[in-house]
């Protein structure tokens, strides 16, 4: 009679502690798109390639040629981020400066994200990676079995998220990015350096992407053709939250993790994504600019 | 007349040079075929945009409108020419139910989440196993073409499905209600303001283009005689809005000559191996950034500059 109750309490607590370890990584990949979409005005339909890109630099520095985890994620940060802006440099900015519709912008998103996909297809070709944990060992708490590599993953991820938010709430640049944000030629009137501040968001954004990619390869296997997956991920939580928000990204994280983790724990299978994605569509009837998203149109 | 021509050689060339040249090579009838039914099943995605919406969800009704008619032949023994306006009914219903609710989203928002649609109906084909057998798929759809010139049958009838999707669509653009499209296109609220009914117009908009895509997915199951879930994913839902842009938004036409130019090329690349879809990606891209408003607007953009200066 005793059983039940612990029993009860171990699958909340398990449940609880997968939700919020996924939730930090989830918050990155949701702060990244939503930056590019508040800046830019794109809504980054290569964010999942960005991951995919991210997660496969770690895989070769870490997993194949042992570099230091922390150095191996910063060149994953590097180079994706380096992706974003020669992206923003010769397609995206020259395509929003002459082009008024938005359908031209996003189509120019979808074609990168196809670029890309065939990128990542040709250079690491079709099989499933992962690397070895970067620390062995499993953490009991409260019923809740939490391995140390998660425990890890979930900590880069939330230490970087913290950053992210200081830096856009606290620094010159972030209020820049805010400001653009906001309005983009009320910004460029008050002295900012809309172009260059532009290709800093998208960059950023990009790394954002490329660093949860790198940080969930450690836990979770990738393949080249994970992409669409992730970027379907991000859409969830933008829409989720409201796009172009930052309390926005975060709540959309910790709504899609939870339910994640509460749905992979009861059901098997596919079966969760498409409650998931009914239970958006549902959602996006009675709210449809999102938790925390301002109305549109 | 002038307006005409052109149309009417592509018909000629389609309908009599093309089948003419290749009668013999089952491999360029079953591009062709692909290439007719393609651009049928993207006339919806083109209609939907004719409403001011990208719709990134045609793969997901081409799966709807494939398991109709699977499950119609081979479970319910319907003959094909009635499972296949069936399976486009269904298909609308769906795309009815369906639009009515999240046609009330705008912008990248309505094509996030047909995004995310073409992924929940892949997701429900997958577990609704006791009508779409799951994963395992439903095989050996019976076909109404047969003998020596099945595959021939087949062209005749994916290019006679084409065109009179072609037809259907320009006359819809032509009358009344195409100028209710219109003008939902260019401004919803305006639209509202004088009169439309903008809520039951844009889901009648929908309706048709997913009944596009369940007829067309319908056509392209039975030529293959199988499907499965993942017939029609993401990959091709984002495959029949690019030959919409490519071919061109303004022309009732985009969608065909995008799936010809598009699918054509594709195959053209296979000689490269494995870098044939990096290729195609990179040709692709770049066609976006030099030709932002289609290959269509190639010619047309030629005589428009010339009626302007004319004018002047």
């Amino acid at each position: 009679m005793g059983l039940a109750p612990t029993y009860l309490g171990s699958v909340m607590s398990q449940i609880i502690v997968n939700g919020l370890m996924l939730s930090a990584t989830y918050a990155l990949i949701a702060l990244g798109i939503t930056l590019i979409f508040a800046i830019m005005n794109v809504m980054n339909f290569a964010h999942g390639q960005m991951y995919v890109l991210g997660g496969f630099m770690v895989y070769y520095t870490y997993g194949v040629w042992h570099w230091p985890f922390a150095l191996s994620l910063l060149v994953a940060a590097l180079v994706v981020a380096a992706v974003g802006l020669i992206l923003e440099r010769f397609f995206f900015r020259s395509v929003l400066r002459r082009s008024r519709r938005e359908e031209s912008t996003m189509l120019l998103a979808v074609g990168t994200a196809l670029l890309l996909d065939s990128l990542a297809l040709a250079l690491f070709g079709e099989k499933q990676r992962g690397v070895p944990d970067v620390v062995s060992g499993v953490y009991h708490l409260a019923g809740a079995y939490i391995p140390a590599r998660r425990l890890l993953i979930f900590a880069i991820a939330a230490v970087l998220t913290t950053a992210f938010i200081v830096f856009i709430n606290y620094t010159r640049p972030g209020r820049a990015l805010r400001a653009i944000a906001q309005d983009r030629e009320t910004a460029a009137l008050q002295g900012v350096d809309v172009t260059r501040y532009s290709a800093l968001g998208f960059g950023l954004g990009a790394a954002l992407s490329g660093l949860a990619g790198g940080l969930l390869i450690s836990t979770d296997a990738i393949n080249s053709g994970a992409g669409n997956l992730i970027s379907i991920k991000a859409f969830i939580m933008i829409m989720i939250g409201g796009a172009g928000v930052v309390s926005g990204a975060i709540a959309g994280a910790l709504v899609l993790a939870f339910s994640e983790a509460i749905g992979y724990y009861f059901i098997p299978g596919s079966l969760p994504y498409l409650l998931i994605l009914t239970g958006l569509i549902v959602f996006l009837l009675f709210r449809p600019q999102g938790i925390m998203g301002r109305r549109w149109g | 007349m002038n307006r005409l021509l052109g149309p009417l050689i592509g018909l000629a060339l389609y309908l009599g040079i093309v089948p003419l040249l290749i009668h013999g090579s089952s491999y360029w009838l079953t591009v062709f075929i692909n290439i007719s039914l393609l651009a049928f099943t993207s006339l919806g995605v083109w209609l939907t945009f004719y409403i001011g919406r990208i719709n990134i969800a045609q793969g997901a009704f081409a799966l709807i409108g494939g398991y109709a008619v699977a499950v119609l032949t081979t479970l319910h023994g319907w003959p094909f020419w009635l499972a296949l306006p069936m399976a486009g009914l269904v298909a609308g219903l769906v795309g009815g139910v369906v639009g009515s609710t999240i046609l009330r989203l705008r912008g990248v928002y309505f094509a996030m989440l047909t995004l995310c649609l073409t992924e929940a109906t892949r997701l429900l084909a997958l577990n609704w196993t006791g009508v779409t057998q799951g994963a395992s798929g439903i095989i050996g759809i019976p076909t109404p073409f047969g003998g020596d010139s099945s595959y021939l049958q087949a062209y005749f009838f994916s290019a006679l499905l084409l065109l009179a999707g072609l037809l259907a669509i320009w006359r819809i653009t032509q009358c009344r209600m195409g100028r209710v499209f219109r003008a939902l296109q260019a401004h919803e609220d305006l639209a509202a303001s004088i009169g439309i009914n903008v809520a039951q117009y844009r889901v009648l908009a929908f309706s048709i283009a997913c009944a596009f895509g369940g007829l067309g997915g319908a056509v392209l199951t039975v030529f293959l005689q199988s499907i499965y879930p993942t017939s029609f994913n993401v990959t091709n839902s984002t495959d029949f809005m690019l030959y919409c842009f490519l071919g061109g938004l303004q022309f009732v036409l985009g969608p065909a000559v995008g799936a010809l130019v598009l699918f054509l090329g594709f195959q053209l690349l296979s000689a490269l191996g494995s870098y044939q879809a990096l290729v195609y990606a990179i040709l692709m891209v770049l066609a976006m950034l030099l030709l932002p408003n289609g290959l269509l607007s190639l010619r047309f953009s030629v005589r428009q500059k010339s009626m302007r200066e004319g004018q002047v």
